[in-house]
């Protein structure tokens, strides 16, 4: 089972679109390959952006949970 | 006596610090409160001034001013580089060795440009957000002959979210205007999904794009620079040959915040009604190095020194501070040599951009004029 040990936990509630992806890409971007970053958002475009990026970039949305009005999207670097 | 200290002389500290002295002239006279601001640069600059040195439309000079000149006198300015903020004991230590305690500590430090953050950029790269990029960048676009010219948002956010399209517009205009359009490609890249970061301004400025021939390439995240071979390079992995490379480099709030554990992530965090810094007990925030959802933009730090203002003297008097910023912002945007459009919005009232007019550019030339009065507090 690959590892899902999280390298970076965001929490990027309260910031308007497009902040938490861009504290996710931030993140990703410290990030090496294979290791996973998570960003917490309360900012309903980010159920939009932050799926349709990682899909354009290539990277693993590993996760996508939503409780209540915020979401924790999960992605892996893999290259 | 009741001490005020306010980093930095922009606009924000500017007009705060003129209206508070309007608001305590009787307690400053009596000794009973003491405003104190503290800047490393003798001189304030009007930012938005850079966008026309860029395009050779005036001297920087037009856009300077000493401090001095646009402070109330019952300010007492200090020309101190500031190294940290002591939260325990309550002062500002600056690099000449003086420690100045305060009562109440207002940061208005605004924006730092950080082009460095981007590997190959200051070797290859041009921007607008500081006088001597303006002044290089002028040079670059008087030389254009041919080829591509790109437009990159790099960071987000960063000063003046506008003025990328504005800089990609008036290019767009200034080389029809030569007669070498057809020669030049201009290519505008932005890090989401649009070409902005409001969704209204984003759907009017892929309208203009459109019909003015400029392309642009959406999700696009710079990585690197190659200065050898002239190319951008994006995380998503898209390689962009230029000609010119017009950049909007990453932006941080003053390092000394990080520092004295005031910022985090790059910008303050900060109350989105009062303004005061989170976790902190009479030190507050506004313009561009707070973390909130609004732009960096001018209008926001003069709009929010009206409220703070008022907060500050509610602390000093022992009341609460109860009056409340609402996001108020208004931007003006030039689309061409000789037209604008604006914007105003808040945090619950979206933008919706009119249709440009040679008015509306016309008002933004008298408005760049007007503005030493509106920095003085005037209105």
């Amino acid at each position: 089972m690959p590892d899902l040990t999280i390298k970076q936990e965001i929490d990027a509630r309260g910031s308007a679109c497009p902040g938490p992806l861009m504290e996710l890409i931030r993140g990703l971007k410290s990030a090496s390959v294979g290791e996973v970053v998570a960003v917490l958002s309360n900012d309903p475009g980010s159920n939009k952006d932050i799926p349709e990026w990682v899909q354009k970039i290539g990277y693993e949305l590993v996760a996508a949970e939503t409780t209540g009005n915020q979401t924790r999207f999960v992605v892996r670097k893999t290259k | 006596m009741h001490r005020i200290v306010i980093l930095g002389a922009g606009v924000g500290g500017s007009v705060l610090a003129n209206h508070l002295a309007e608001h305590l002239k009787e307690e400053i006279a009596s000794g009973a409160v003491g405003i104190t601001l503290l800047t490393d640069n003798p001189e304030h600059t009007y930012k938005p001034g850079f966008l026309y040195v860029a395009f050779g439309k005036d001297e920087a000079r037009v856009f300077r001013r000493p401090v001095r000149e646009l402070l109330n006198p019952l300010v007492t300015l200090e020309t101190e580089t500031v190294t940290g903020v002591d939260t325990k004991t309550r002062h500002v230590h600056t690099q000449s060795g003086r420690r100045f305690a305060f009562d109440q500590l207002v940061l208005a430090t605004g924006a730092r440009v950080l082009p460095q953050a981007t590997p190959g950029l200051a070797e290859r790269g041009n921007w607008f957000y500081t006088l001597e990029g303006a002044l290089a960048l002028r040079q670059k676009i008087d030389q254009i002959e041919g080829g591509r010219v790109v437009v990159s948002v790099i960071g987000i956010p960063h000063m003046c979210p506008v003025a990328p399209l504005e800089v990609t517009l008036i290019l767009e205009d200034l080389l029809r205007l030569r007669g070498m359009r057809e020669k030049v490609e201009i290519l505008y890249t932005y890090p989401i999904n649009r070409v902005h970061s409001i969704p209204s301004v984003a759907e009017w400025a892929a309208k203009e794009f459109e019909s003015r021939g400029i392309r642009s390439e959406t999700f696009f995240n710079a990585d690197h620079v190659d200065p050898e071979k002239n190319v951008l390079a994006s995380l998503e992995g898209t390689e962009i040959p230029f000609d010119l490379l017009i950049a909007i480099p990453e932006h941080r709030s003053a390092s000394y915040l990080e520092d004295s554990g005031l910022a985090k992530g790059g910008w303050v965090a900060t109350d989105r009604g009062t303004l005061a810094v989170n976790g902190q007990e009479g030190i507050w925030a506004l313009g561009d190095t707070t973390d909130l959802p609004v732009s960096k933009a001018g209008s926001v730090a003069h709009y929010q020194a009206f409220v703070l203002a008022r907060n500050v003297v509610c602390t000093f008097r022992g009341r609460k501070p109860a009056f409340q910023y609402d996001g108020k912002t208004m931007c003006f945007i030039e689309t061409g040599l000789d037209s604008a459009t604006f914007i105003e919005f808040s945090y619950l009232r979206p933008p919706r951009p009119q249709r440009p007019s040679k008015m509306i550019h016309w008002a933004k030339l008298v408005y760049n004029n007007t503005y030493w009065l509106n920095v003085r507090g005037v209105f």
